[in-house]
């Protein structure tokens, strides 16, 4: 579709495209499933057709497996949209691809059936064992249907690791405000257990890593506790209390953290008062403000990372 | 106390009246609209009083404007422009209409067919079926592929080429039957090449159909070209990972979801084909069982038998009709079926059957 200008593209040992040497398959000898954000199925051709379109036969055995053969004979204007990812699922693995591109798969989804679309969705790549390539601008999604995250920035790659990695060690602040992490500024000072964070706008945090100067730190909302003002190095004032999913989320100026209801009612939170912050040091993780990974990071530089998530044959 | 009166009327047929109800009350105001010719209607406006209706022609009247409500002047404005507009469109109808209507209803039915019959109009009956039929083929055959190279290919050139492409569109068709004949003629710019191979191309059937590709291949090949515009590119793309080469991509996808598109364009151009006239008669001439098309016959039975001239004429009538219908029916589905909405949300209807 879109040729590049530079670089390689391999699927095990096959080569698709070399800018160097001048090799580009086409499309069509490439084995992708492909599934654009509106799932791409042919209007004027029913489920079963579609699907044969790619497998040049029918193959109701790919509709049962993924849920849809009451509907071989429906047109895709009569398919909810979690049918219609799914024919059009059935559609590229009848091509018995070597690799699937899921492009956005939940973005022509309302938000109601996204979650019953994503979790089948998760099970089923399972199932499959298909290197499979997601697309999608919701770190939740990715946390749900993959193994290995790249986060990707202006075009470069930023970061490769699983879920809980990149939640641990994000490698910046913004894959750390992808994650829904707190990002503050502040000043550190070394200490011998680490380094004290002065925060810009008030407050103090201990950190166990080792830092000095402006830096930036990240902490995810469930890693803070709510304290006695008075008694705490970091205050914050409320803004608001809300539910989301079971969880409570706690709104304050500076931060947003995850409450149980009985902490809630214990510092009788109102909006407009303070309230404590603390947060174990191991949690307070040290970015400095450069391109450069963590002081502490134990994971390789995510733009020297040789392996490849498609290339990997494990 | 404030009593109203009001009325205007109209003349030539046509009559209309507002009256504005007289009532002893300052607040009662009424007033009725009637209109003539034919179509009557009325609107009451009215707040407690009564109104009535006055119609008469050569009926004079004034307006009297009851300082109070100063609505009469708008009133009275909306319903001249709207007794206008009614006027104009009964005659633009009629302008359009009359001759067809006169063409029906010349002769009686009987005499119609009998004048369909005869051997000039059979002649050109066969005549113009299989230089249409041909040219048709032609035209869908070469003009689709090309329409989809066009449609989808962004090359340098490609708007010059199109707008080539439709010249002979805004060519007189005298003109381009004349351009043909220089062309193509025997003496012409590629007739001496022809003539060496034996091949004469003027004033014969293989020039009536070259004088229809000419004229009416535009008209297809600007619709084709925008049906193709406007085929998604997504679903080429999966189709190209699904396996379809270039081909395969054209005639099972594009073309399918062209297809309203492309009819509608064919429908016009074949009704441009069956209707060439200037190109056809001084390109291939009038060759009664050759070359004369159901036009040239029109024309050239127009002076010694005028009925039969007719007969062909209401026979295109009816072509035309059916071919203007066909088109609106495809357009009309083709827009509708291209339309998968993206936001379906909750289980499917198909399912809960």
């Amino acid at each position: 579709m879109e040729r590049p200008h530079a670089g390689r593209i391999a699927l095990g040992d096959q080569l698709w495209f070399d800018a160097r040497r001048g090799i580009n398959l086409s499309a069509e000898r490439r084995r992708i499933g492909y599934l654009p954000q509106d799932y791409g199925l042919f209007p004027h051709l029913d489920v079963a057709a579609n699907v044969r379109f790619a497998g040049r036969r029918d193959r109701p055995d790919l509709l049962e497996r993924v849920g849809i053969a009451h509907l071989a004979g429906a047109k895709p204007r009569d398919l909810s949209g979690g049918e219609r990812q799914r024919a059009a699922l059935a559609r590229a693995l009848a091509r018995e691809p070597r690799v699937l591109l899921l492009d956005e798969p939940f973005g022509a989804l309302d938000a109601i059936t996204r979650r019953q679309v994503r979790d089948q969705l998760a099970d089923l790549l399972k199932a499959l064992a298909l290197p499979t390539l997601v697309v999608t601008h919701s770190f939740e999604d990715a946390t749900i249907l993959a193994e290995r995250i790249a986060v990707i920035h202006a075009g470069r790659v930023v970061q490769v690791a699983s879920a809980k990695e990149i939640l641990r060690e994000p490698a910046t602040a913004m894959v750390a405000e992808l994650t829904g992490a707190n990002i503050l500024e502040g000043i550190a000072t070394p200490t011998a257990f680490g380094s004290t964070i002065m925060l810009t706008h008030g407050g103090k945090l201990l950190s166990s890593t080792t830092a000095s100067g402006p830096v930036q730190i990240v902490v995810q909302p469930w890693e803070l506790e709510l304290a006695d003002p008075a008694s705490s190095m970091l205050s914050d004032s409320v803004l608001g209390v809300h539910s989301d999913h079971g969880r409570l989320i706690v709104r304050l100026t500076r931060f947003t953290i995850h409450a149980d209801p009985q902490d809630v009612a214990r510092f009788a939170l109102t909006e407009g008062e303070p309230v404590g912050l603390q947060a174990k040091p191991t949690d307070i993780r040290v970015l400095t403000p450069t391109e450069a990974p963590p002081a502490r990071s134990g994971s390789p530089h995510p733009l020297s990372d040789r392996t490849h998530p498609l290339s990997d044959r494990t | 106390m404030r009593v109203t009166t009001g009325s205007i009327a109209r003349d030539s047929g046509a009559t209309g009246s507002v009256a504005r109800g007289s009532g002893a009350r300052d607040s009662e105001a009424a007033g009725s609209v009637a209109r003539g010719s034919g179509a009557a209607g009325s609107v009451a406006r009215g707040s407690g009083a009564a109104g009535s209706v006055a119609r008469g022609s050569g009926a004079t009247g004034t307006v009297a404007r009851g300082s109070k409500q100063a609505w009469s002047g708008s009133v009275v404005g909306r319903l001249a422009v709207a007794v206008a507009v009614t006027l104009a469109i009964a005659l633009v109808m009629a302008f359009l209409l009359l001759p067809i209507v006169a063409l029906f209803t010349y002769q009686p039915v009987h005499d119609l067919i009998d004048g369909l019959g005869s051997k000039v109009a059979t002649d050109a009956i066969l005549v113009s079926l299989k230089t249409n039929s041909i040219a048709f083929a032609i035209m869908l055959g070469l003009g689709t592929p090309f329409a989809y190279v066009l449609g989808r290919r962004r090359f340098p050139g490609r708007s010059l080429v199109i707008t080539l492409v439709e010249v002979p569109l805004v060519l007189p068709p005298a003109v381009a039957g004349l351009g043909l004949l220089v062309a193509f003629g025997r003496f012409g710019l590629l007739g001496h090449t022809l003539s060496a191979f034996g091949v004469d191309l003027a004033f014969t059937q293989a020039a009536v159909v070259l004088a229809i590709l000419f004229v009416a291949s535009p008209f297809y090949l600007r619709g084709a070209i925008a049906a193709f515009e406007a085929v998604d590119q997504t679903l080429l793309d999966v189709a190209g990972t699904l396996g379809a080469g270039p081909v395969r991509r054209m005639l099972r996808v594009a073309i399918p979801l062209a297809s309203g598109g492309l009819g509608a364009a064919a429908a016009v151009a074949f009704a441009r084909g069956i209707g060439e006239f200037g190109a056809t008669i001084l390109f291939a001439g009038s060759f009664q069982g050759t070359t004369q098309t159901l036009p040239l016959a029109v024309y050239s039975l127009f002076d010694a038998n005028l009925d039969q001239a007719i007969a062909i004429g209401v026979l295109l009538i009816i072509v035309s009709a059916a071919i203007l219908l066909a088109s609106k029916l495809l357009l009309g589905s083709w827009t509708s079926s291209k339309s998968i909405s993206p936001y379906r949300e909750g289980p499917s209807s198909f399912a809960q059957t």
